[in-house]
C-alpha cells in the first residue's frame, strides 16, 4: 500500500474512514512528527524538496507558492489563513469527493501541517455546496480532531494553535479560483482579484493567505510524514508522487485512480477504466476536465505529466479525463462546455461574459444548419478573442476556450459537415448533438 | 523620467502612472470604459488594449491592459499595430453584442463615449444574429432615467455609487452576462451623489430625468461657464440652454474646487431658473395687494423716484446675491445704511471671514481635502452643507490604506487591488456634532455634543495641542476623549480641520480657529475648510465691514427715518421671525424688492423688480474657501430681468448719480468694487473681461460647431432668422463661431473634441489627466493667510446642561430643502425632506415618545406639529430642526423649545409618490 | 424599516446567523452563510426575508441582493418541497442527461425553474455535480441519485409519496 498513500483509506464498500481507524493506520503521524520534531521552515523545505505541484489544475510549485508567506515579524499582527480548496466543480472532475467523503482526516492532517508550515491561525475548508455527504463527514471529523486535540489552541501541547471551519458555497464554478474564493469567503460576489497584490500577502481580510487544492493538501500529508525522499520515489515520470486520475464519458469502466505521477494515458485508459465501451470508439479526450485542450488516439502513449501533456498542447489540469466517443457530436459536447463556462463566468470583464455566451450561440447556428463556411473563421477569430492569455482578468475564459479551439484543430471536418450538410448528422444517427 | 516606445516613436513620460493614462495624456487615442481618472483602473472592459513586446527585437509581444499597467523605462508597445487594434475591435463588438442600438431615442445621443469608442475601434459591422438579452428597468426617483438595456457591464456605476460616493442601494445584481445595476426594487436613489450617474455612465443607461423629458442634443445645447449656486462650495458648473429654457447642468471641471463630481442639489436644483414661480416683470402694488405690470422704463422710473434726492434710504443685501449686486447696493444706499441680509448664520459667517483673513491657516483645496490624513469636523454636517466636501472626505479616509498598498507596492491607481488590501481600514475621522450625520460609516467616532460644547471641546483641542487657554471646568470623562482626539491629531501630518455656519455659533467657528492654529505650530500643511451656506455667504461677508442689523433697520424705520427699503434677491422671511420682519416692513413707506422669484417678501414689495438669475447674466461669487468666480449666462438674459446691480446702476444715471451711474458694464463695476474694497482686487481677475478675444479675433462660442437650426429656431413662430443676441458684458458669444478649445478655464463653456463628443474629452484640457485644465484653475483666491492669531475671538461658552422641560434647539439641514433656490426645481421639490424633530432616545423615552407619535414644538408662539427621529447622536436637552424647509418657522440655535407628545400622529407616507414614467418592460 | 424586519426571523435563525457572524471582522463577512441558514429554514430567502438578513448584517437589500443573485444554490423564487439538481454538464451529456430531462420533465410536467403544481419538487440545471464516474446523476433534495436511467422516475415517486 505505500505505493498508494492517497487512497490507502479508501474502502472498497464506500464506508468513511473517521478517527480511530485513520490514526489505526498510522494517521497523524505526520502532524505529530511536524509539531514535535520540525519547524515551520523544515516543513517547507520537506515540501519544496518534494517537488510537489498544485492539483488543483495549474501545477504551480506549491513550495513555492508557501514561500511567499510573510513569516514572524514581517507577517504585521493579525491572522493567515489556509484554504483548503473543495470547490470541486470543473466540469468531469470527481476526484476530490473521493477524499473529502470517505477520508476526510486526510485532508485535515494535510491542512494542519501546511498551516503550521505557514503558521496560518485559522483555516477554512471551502466545500462545493452540493457536496453534502462530504460536509457531514468533514463536520464530524473536524469534531473528532477538536475532541483529539488535533485542533484548537496548543494541539498536541506544542504551543501551536489552529482553527478550522468549514464553509459551505453557495455555488459557482469561478470560486475554483483563488482570489473569487476568498471574496466568497468574505461573503462577497466571487468575482477574482487582481493580482498583485497575491493572496500569500494580501489575501482574505486582506492577511496573507494560502489556498490548495484538496489534493495537494492530502500530499503533504504523506511529505510531512513520511518525507520529501520517499515521495519522490513514487511517481514514474518527470513529476513526483501520485495522483488521482479519473476517467468518464462511455468508457467501460468510469472511475478514478491513484496511480504514479507519469502513468501513460493508454493505461489509464484502457487498463483502470477497461477502455470504450461496446459499440463506441475513441475520438478524443479532455486529459484534465472540461478546460484542457482535446487530445486524441495519437497522444495515448504520453505519460501524465505537467510538462509532457503541455507540450503535447493540452494541460494535465485535474487528471480526471473526458473522453469523447464517436457517437457523440464534438460540436455538441464543445457547446455543451461552453453553456457551461457561458453560465459560470462571473460576468466581470467583457471577452468572458460577453464572448462566450457568442460561441453557444455560433454552435448552435452549426447544430441547427444554420452556419456557414465563414462562420467556422468567425468561431476561430472569437475563440482566439476569447481564449488569448491576458484577453480576460482571470483564467476561466482562456480554459473554456481550450476545448473549442482543439476541437477546432482535431474535428474541423465535423464544423465543415455541419456546414455542407446543414446541421447536425450525430442526431439523425441517433447520438447526441 | 521614463522613456517609452509606441509604434516605433519615443515618448518622455511620467513615473508612477498607467500607461493608460499617460498614453492619454501624450494626446492619444485610446478607449476605454471602465478606467476613470477619480476612480482608478480594474481592468473589466478589456478595451484599452495594447501590445507590449520584451524589447525592440520582440515582434510578438503580448496583450496588455493599459489601465492595469504600470509605465516602466524602456517599455517598448504597439498602439496602432494590428494585434492591438484587433483585439479592442474584438472587444466593442463583444460589449456591442446586447446593446440595443437605440441611439436615436437615447438621451445620451451625441455625447456618449460608447458611441465615440465604437466609432474609434472600427467597429461598424454587426456579426453576433442571437437574440439580445433584455432587462427590466426600475424606477430610481426623479432625478435619474434608468434603461438598463443599454447597459455594457463596465461596472462605473457601481464603482462610484458605492466605491467613490459611499452609496449602499446600487448595486451589481446577477452574474454572467446577466449582470444587472440596479437597486433591490424600486425606489428613489438615496446618495447624495447619484446624478454623477450621469456622467459616470459611459452610455444612456443612467441619464438626466428631466433631460430625458425636455430633450436636447448636447450640440444643439449653448452652453456657458458657471458656478453653482446650491451653496457656498463654489462647485464649476456647464449649464446647458436650448429655446430659452435650462436643459441640463453637467459638471465642469476644476482641480480644486469640484474635481469630477457634483452634488445633486447642484445638478438638480438649478432647474428653478424654468420655474413658474420666477418673476417675469416689473410690478407695482396697489392698495389692493394686487400688481400692476410696468414696463422697463416705468419700473426705471419709479425706482429711480423712490431712491432719489432728499429719500432716506436703507438696503438689504443678500447672501445669495453676486459680489456686483451686493456692492452696488451697498454703494447705492451707503455702507451705513446697509445691511448684509443674513439670517442667523451671519455673526458665524463673520466669524469664518474673520478666521480665513487673520486665522493664519489656508483654506483647503480639494485636493488638499483629499490629502488629509486626519480631519476633525466640528459641527458641521458637511454632507447636507457643502455636499461636495463630503465626497471628497469619502477620498480622504482612504490615504491610511493607500499608504498600506504603497507599502506593498501596489499603485494607487489599481483600484480593486488597494481596497482588498484596505479592507475597511480608515484614517482617523472625528466628528463632534449635534447631530448623527451621513458621513457616520467612515468616522472613527462621531461625539454628540451642543454646539456650545463642541466650542469647548475645540477650545480644549487646541490647548491639548498648545495654544489658547484651555477649557477647566471640563468633566474628566470629556477630558479624556480630548486627550485622545488630540493624540490622533499630533500624529497627522496633514490635518484638516472642518467647521462652517451650521451651528450658528460663533464659538464653534473660533473654536475650530483655534484648533487649526494649534495644530499649524506641528505642521504648516494644516488646511481648513469653513462650510457657509449660500453661493456669495462669504463674499458678503468680506464686502461688509459696518454690520447692520435687520433690528437696528427696523427702529430707524420706526422712528419714521427710512422712506425706501430695497431689498435684492432676499426674502427677509427666511432670514428672520416673521414678527421682526413685519416690523421692520410695516414701518417702510416704499418697498422695493428686486427678486429671481416670486417670495413672500415680494409680497410686501411696493415695487417688485424681476431680475436675472445665475443661467441668465453675469456675475461673480466669492466661495467659501475666499476664491472669486465668475460666472457666465447660458440663457440670452432678457431686458426686463437685468441683474440687480444693472437695476440699480440705471437708477443712478436716472436719478443723478453720477459717481454710480457710469458703472452699466460688469467690468467697469469690478474695476470700481476693486478700487473701493481691496480685499476684492482679484475679483476682476477671476475670468477674462469682455475684451477677451481668441487669436484670430473671436470670442468664446458658447454654441458647439456642429449647432444646428439657428436660422431655423423659430421659424414655427417667425419667418425672420433672430438676430444674434449680443453679449457686452463678456468675452463670450451666443454663437457657434470661435474658439471653444484652448480657452482660459474660466471661459471654458463646454468640453468636446474631434472624436470624443462626451465629456470624456476633458483629459484632452487637462495638463496630465487628472490634472490642472490647460487654461489654468479658474477664479482667483482673494485671501491670503499671514501668520494667524486667535485676536479677539476666544470667548469660552459656558459648558451646556439640559434643562427640565425646555430643549435647546440645534440647527439641522437638508440637501434637498434647506436651499431656498432649489427647493424650486421641479425634480428637487419631489425630494424634500419632511418637517421633523430629531431627538435623543433619552429624551424620547422621557417624553414616552413612541415611533408613531409625533410632536408639536413651541418656540414663543410659534407651534410646529411633525414627526420625531429619534437619533442617538442629538445630546440630551437639545432638539434638532431643520432649517429652510418650505414653511418651517426662522428659530435660530440656542432657541428654547418645548415639546407635547402628539399620539398617533399621522405621518405622511414616507414613499414619494412615482412619477408618471414608470418602469416599463 | 429593514430593522423592523428583523423580527421575521427566528431565534433559530439569528442565532445561527451570529454564530457566523461572530466568526468574522465585519457582520457583512457572514452574507452568504446568513442567505443559506435561513434558506435551510424556510426553503428559499424571500424579500422579506432578504431585507430583514441585511438589516441584521447590517448592510443594504441592495449590497445583499447582488451576492444572493450572484449564487446558484441560493433560491429566490419559492421552491418545491425538494429541489431537483439535474447536472446539465459535460460527462453527464455525453452519458444522455438530456433523455433523463426530458423524461423528468414528462413525468412531473415541470421545465427548468419550475416547481409541480402539488408544490412537491422543483426542476433546475446544476453544473457539473462531481461524480461523473456514475454519469448521469442528479440531487433530490440532499441526496445524490446515481446512474440514472428510467427507474429512477418510479424512484422520485415511490421514495417522496412516502414523505
Amino acid at each position: 500500500m505505500t505505493d498508494r498513500p492517497l487512497t490507502q483509506n479508501i474502502r472498497s464498500d464506500g464506508s468513511p474512514t473517521f478517527l480511530e481507524r485513520y490514526e489505526a493506520n498510522g494517521g497523524y503521524a505526520g502532524v505529530r512528527k511536524a509539531l514535535a520534531d520540525m519547524t515551520p521552515e523544515s516543513c517547507l523545505e520537506e515540501v519544496k524538496n518534494a517537488g510537489l505541484r498544485g492539483r488543483g489544475g495549474a501545477g504551480f510549485p506549491t513550495g513555492m507558492k508557501w514561500s511567499f508567506v510573510p513569516m514572524g515579524e514581517k507577517a504585521g499582527p493579525g491572522h493567515k489563513y489556509l484554504i483548503a480548496n473543495a470547490d470541486e466543480m470543473e466540469p468531469g472532475t470527481f476526484k476530490d469527493r473521493l477524499i473529502l467523503e470517505q477520508d476526510p482526516h486526510q485532508l485535515l492532517e494535510g491542512m494542519i501541517a501546511s498551516a503550521f508550515t505557514i503558521q496560518a491561525d485559522i483555516a477554512y475548508i471551502f466545500l462545493r455546496g452540493e457536496y453534502v455527504l462530504a460536509a457531514e463527514r468533514l463536520n464530524q471529523a473536524i469534531r473528532e480532531c477538536y475532541e483529539a486535540g488535533y485542533l484548537g489552541k496548543n494541539i498536541l501541547g506544542s504551543g501551536y494553535s489552529l482553527e478550522l471551519r468549514l464553509h459551505k458555497s453557495a455555488g459557482r464554478y469561478i470560486c475554483g479560483e483563488e482570489t473569487a474564493l476568498i471574496n466568497a469567503l468574505e461573503g462577497k460576489r466571487a468575482n477574482p482579484r487582481p493580482k498583485p497584490p497575491f493572496p500569500q500577502v494580501a489575501g482574505l481580510w486582506g492577511r496573507p493567505t494560502i489556498v490548495n487544492n484538496v489534493e495537494t493538501l492530502c500530499n503533504v500529508t504523506h511529505i510531512i510524514s513520511r518525507g520529501s525522499d520517499w515521495y519522490k520515489t513514487l511517481g514514474r515520470g518527470e513529476d513526483n508522487g501520485t495522483k488521482l486520475f479519473g476517467a468518464s464519458g462511455n468508457v467501460k469502466n468510469p472511475g478514478v485512480w491513484e496511480l504514479p505521477m507519469g502513468t501513460p494515458i493508454r493505461e489509464i485508459l484502457e487498463e483502470h477504466a477497461g477502455g470504450m465501451r461496446d459499440g463506441y470508439q475513441l475520438r478524443g479526450f479532455l486529459p484534465g476536465g472540461g478546460s484542457t485542450d482535446f487530445l486524441t488516439e495519437q497522444h495515448l502513449d504520453l505519460a501524465m505529466d505537467y510538462d509532457v501533456i503541455g507540450k503535447a498542447g493540452s494541460r494535465m489540469g485535474t487528471g480526471t479525463m473526458i473522453i469523447l466517443d464517436d457517437r457523440n457530436c464534438p460540436l455538441g459536447m464543445v457547446r455543451n462546455l461552453s453553456q457551461f463556462f457561458g453560465h459560470e463566468s462571473c460576468g466581470f470583464c467583457t471577452p468572458c461574459r460577453d464572448g462566450i455566451p457568442w460561441i453557444v450561440q455560433l454552435l448552435d447556428q452549426f447544430e441547427q444548419g444554420e452556419a456557414t463556411h465563414e462562420d467556422i473563421a468567425l468561431l476561430e477569430e472569437k475563440a482566439a478573442f476569447i481564449g488569448g492569455i491576458g484577453n480576460t482578468h482571470c483564467a476561466l475564459a482562456p480554459g473554456a476556450m481550450e476545448p473549442v479551439n482543439s476541437a477546432l484543430k482535431y474535428f474541423r471536418e465535423d464544423f465543415e459537415r455541419h456546414v455542407t450538410e446543414g446541421g447536425c448528422t450525430y442526431h439523425r444517427a441517433g447520438g447526441r448533438h | 523620467m521614463p522613456q517609452i516606445t509606441i509604434d516605433g516613436k519615443s515618448f518622455d513620460v511620467q513615473a508612477g502612472g498607467n500607461l493608460l493614462e499617460v498614453v492619454l495624456g501624450l494626446g492619444l487615442d485610446l478607449p476605454y470604459f471602465c478606467w476613470h481618472p477619480a476612480m482608478g483602473s480594474v481592468g473589466s472592459c478589456r478595451q484599452c488594449a495594447m501590445v507590449q513586446f520584451q524589447n525592440a527585437e520582440d515582434e510578438r509581444g503580448r496583450i496588455v491592459m493599459a489601465c492595469m499597467t504600470p509605465v516602466t523605462d524602456g517599455m517598448h508597445l504597439s498602439l496602432s499595430g494590428e494585434r492591438a487594434r484587433d483585439f479592442r475591435a474584438d472587444v466593442i463588438e463583444a460589449l456591442m453584442v446586447n446593446h440595443p442600438h437605440d441611439c436615436p431615442v437615447c438621451a445620451e445621443g451625441g455625447e456618449c463615449h460608447l458611441q465615440d469608442m465604437t466609432v474609434m475601434s472600427g467597429h461598424r459591422e454587426r456579426r453576433y444574429d442571437g437574440l439580445k438579452n433584455t432587462h427590466v428597468n426600475q424606477y430610481l426617483g426623479p432625478l435619474i432615467n434608468h434603461e438598463m438595456n443599454r447597459c455594457i457591464a463596465c461596472y462605473r456605476c457601481v464603482r462610484y455609487y458605492q466605491d467613490y460616493a459611499g452609496g449602499t442601494d446600487l448595486a451589481v445584481l446577477g452574474a454572467h452576462d446577466h449582470v444587472y445595476f440596479g437597486r433591490h426594487q424600486d425606489g428613489v436613489l438615496e446618495s447624495e451623489f447619484a446624478g454623477n450617474l450621469v456622467e459616470v455612465c459611459p452610455t444612456g443607461v443612467f441619464t438626466d430625468k428631466s433631460l430625458v423629458h425636455d430633450y436636447t442634443r448636447k450640440w444643439d445645447l449653448q452652453s456657458s461657464p458657471s458656478v453653482c449656486v446650491g451653496c457656498g462650495v463654489g462647485c464649476n458648473t456647464a449649464p446647458g440652454e436650448r429655446y430659452g429654457r435650462l436643459k441640463r447642468i453637467h459638471n465642469r471641471y476644476h482641480e480644486e474646487v469640484n474635481g469630477y463630481f457634483l452634488c445633486d442639489r447642484g445638478r438638480f436644483g438649478g432647474n428653478f431658473v424654468n420655474s413658474d414661480i420666477r418673476l417675469t416683470r416689473s410690478g407695482q402694488q396697489q392698495a389692493d395687494n394686487t400688481f400692476v405690470a410696468l414696463s422697463r422704463e416705468a419700473a426705471l422710473a419709479k425706482l429711480a423716484q423712490s431712491c432719489g434726492a432728499g429719500q432716506r434710504i436703507a438696503g438689504i443685501g443678500s447672501p445669495r446675491a453676486s459680489l456686483e449686486s451686493n456692492w452696488m447696493l451697498q454703494a447705492f444706499v451707503g455702507a451705513t445704511q446697509f445691511c448684509a441680509g443674513f439670517g442667523p448664520e451671519g455673526a458665524a459667517v463673520r466669524a469664518i471671514a474673520s478666521a480665513l483673513k487673520g486665522g493664519g491657516v489656508p483654506s483647503a483645496t480639494l485636493q488638499e481635502i483629499e490629502a488629509a490624513d486626519a480631519v476633525i469636523i466640528l459641527g458641521e454636517d458637511v454632507t447636507q452643507t457643502a455636499a461636495r466636501v463630503a465626497l471628497a472626505l469619502r477620498q480622504t479616509v482612504r490615504n491610511k490604506g493607500l499608504e498600506k498598498a504603497a507599502a506593498m507596492g501596489v499603485a494607487i491607481w489599481q483600484d480593486a487591488a488597494v481596497r482588498n488590501i484596505t479592507q475597511n481600514d480608515c484614517s482617523p475621522l472625528i466628528q463632534l456634532m449635534t447631530a448623527s450625520t451621513r458621513l457616520g460609516d467612515i468616522a472613527q467616532e462621531t461625539i454628540a455634543l451642543s454646539p456650545d460644547d463642541i466650542a469647548r471641546y475645540g477650545f480644549a483641542l487646541a490647548h491639548a495641542l498648545g495654544t489658547g487657554s484651555g477649557v477647566t471646568d471640563m468633566s474628566a470623562a470629556d477630558q479624556t476623549r480630548v486627550e485622545a482626539i488630540a493624540a490622533i491629531l499630533r500624529d497627522a501630518k496633514r490635518p484638516l480641520v472642518i467647521s462652517g455656519s451650521g451651528c450658528q455659533s460663533e464659538s464653534v467657528v473660533n473654536a475650530a480657529r483655534a484648533l487649526a492654529l494649534a495644530l499649524q505650530q506641528q505642521s504648516e500643511l494644516t488646511r481648513v475648510v469653513y462650510a457657509v451656506p449660500e453661493s456669495n455667504s462669504l463674499g458678503l461677508a468680506l464686502l461688509d465691514d459696518h454690520p447692520v442689523s435687520l433690528r437696528e433697520l427696523s427702529e430707524q424705520a420706526q422712528r419714521g427715518e427710512l422712506d425706501t427699503l430695497v431689498v435684492v434677491e432676499n426674502d427677509l422671511y427666511r432670514r428672520a421671525p416673521t414678527d421682526v420682519v413685519e416690523t421692520l416692513l410695516n414701518a417702510v413707506p416704499n418697498i422695493v424688492v428686486m427678486d429671481l422669484i416670486e417670495t413672500n417678501t415680494i409680497e410686501r414689495a411696493s415695487l417688485a423688480l424681476p431680475v436675472a438669475s445665475f443661467a441668465e447674466c453675469e456675475g461673480t461669487l466669492v466661495n467659501a474657501e475666499g476664491r472669486a468666480q465668475r460666472y457666465f449666462p447660458a440663457i440670452a438674459g432678457k431686458p426686463d430681468q437685468p441683474p440687480a446691480w444693472s437695476w440699480l446702476a440705471d437708477a443712478a444715471a436716472a436719478s443723478g448719480r453720477q459717481a454710480l451711474a457710469g458703472l452699466n458694464h460688469i467690468d467697469a463695476l469690478l474695476q470700481a468694487i476693486a478700487a473701493d474694497k481691496p480685499v476684492f482686487a482679484g475679483a476682476a481677475e477671476a475670468a477674462p473681461g469682455a475684451g477677451y478675444r481668441d487669436r484670430i479675433g473671436l470670442k468664446v462660442a458658447r454654441q458647439p460647431a456642429r449647432y444646428s437650426g439657428r436660422t431655423a429656431m423659430y421659424a414655427d413662430k417667425t419667418l425672420h432668422e433672430p438676430k444674434t443676441t449680443a453679449d457686452e458684458q463678456s468675452g463670450l458669444a451666443f454663437s457657434m463661431e470661435g474658439d471653444n478649445q484652448s480657452l482660459p478655464s474660466a471661459l471654458q463653456p463646454f468640453v468636446w473634441e474631434p472624436g470624443w463628443n462626451s465629456n470624456q474629452s476633458l483629459h484632452k484640457f487637462q495638463t496630465e489627466v487628472g490634472g490642472a485644465m490647460r487654461g489654468g484653475n479658474a477664479g482667483v483666491r482673494l485671501i491670503h493667510p499671514h501668520d494667524g492669531t486667535l485676536a479677539d475671538a476666544t470667548a469660552l461658552p459656558a459648558a451646556f446642561s439640559p434643562r427640565d422641560a425646555v430643549w435647546w434647539v440645534t440647527p439641522q439641514y437638508r440637501l434637498f430643502g434647506s436651499d431656498e433656490l432649489s427647493a424650486q426645481s421641479a425634480s428637487v421639490a419631489e425630494l424634500i425632506a419632511r418637517p421633523q424633530v430629531s431627538l435623543s432616545p433619552a429624551d424620547a423615552a422621557r417624553l414616552n415618545l413612541t415611533p408613531h407619535d409625533g410632536v408639536a414644538v413651541s418656540v414663543g408662539d410659534r407651534t410646529v406639529k411633525c414627526r420625531v427621529n429619534q437619533d442617538a447622536g442629538v445630546p440630551e436637552g437639545t432638539v434638532g430642526f431643520i432649517q429652510g424647509l418650505p414653511g418651517n418657522p426662522v428659530w435660530a440655535s440656542g432657541e428654547q423649545a418645548t415639546l407635547e407628545r402628539l399620539p398617533d400622529f399621522a405621518r405622511p407616507p414616507e414613499v414619494l409618490a412615482r412619477d408618471s414614467e414608470v418602469a416599463h418592460g | 424599516m429593514m430593522s423592523d424586519l428583523i423580527a421575521t426571523l427566528s431565534p433559530e435563525e439569528v442565532s445561527e446567523i451570529e454564530h457566523e457572524i461572530g466568526l468574522v471582522p465585519r457582520r457583512d463577512g457572514a452574507a452568504i452563510d446568513a442567505l443559506l441558514i435561513v434558506q435551510k429554514h424556510r426553503g428559499w430567502v424571500s424579500d422579506e426575508s432578504l431585507k430583514a438578513i441585511a438589516g441584521l448584517l447590517e448592510m443594504s437589500a441592495e449590497e445583499l441582493e447582488g451576492i444572493a443573485t450572484f449564487y446558484n444554490l441560493v433560491f429566490r423564487k419559492p421552491v418545491g418541497d425538494k429541489v431537483i439538481l439535474l447536472c446539465d454538464s459535460v460527462s453527464c451529456w455525453l452519458r444522455g442527461y438530456e433523455d433523463v430531462k426530458a423524461r423528468i420533465s414528462k413525468h412531473l410536467g415541470i421545465e427548468y425553474g419550475e416547481t409541480t403544481a402539488d408544490g412537491r419538487y422543483t426542476l433546475l440545471p446544476v453544473p457539473c455535480l462531481g461524480a461523473c464516474d456514475r454519469a448521469p446523476v442528479m440531487m433530490v433534495g440532499d441526496e445524490l441519485h446515481t446512474h440514472l436511467d428510467e427507474s429512477d422516475l418510479e424512484m422520485l415517486d415511490a421514495k417522496e409519496v412516502a414523505l
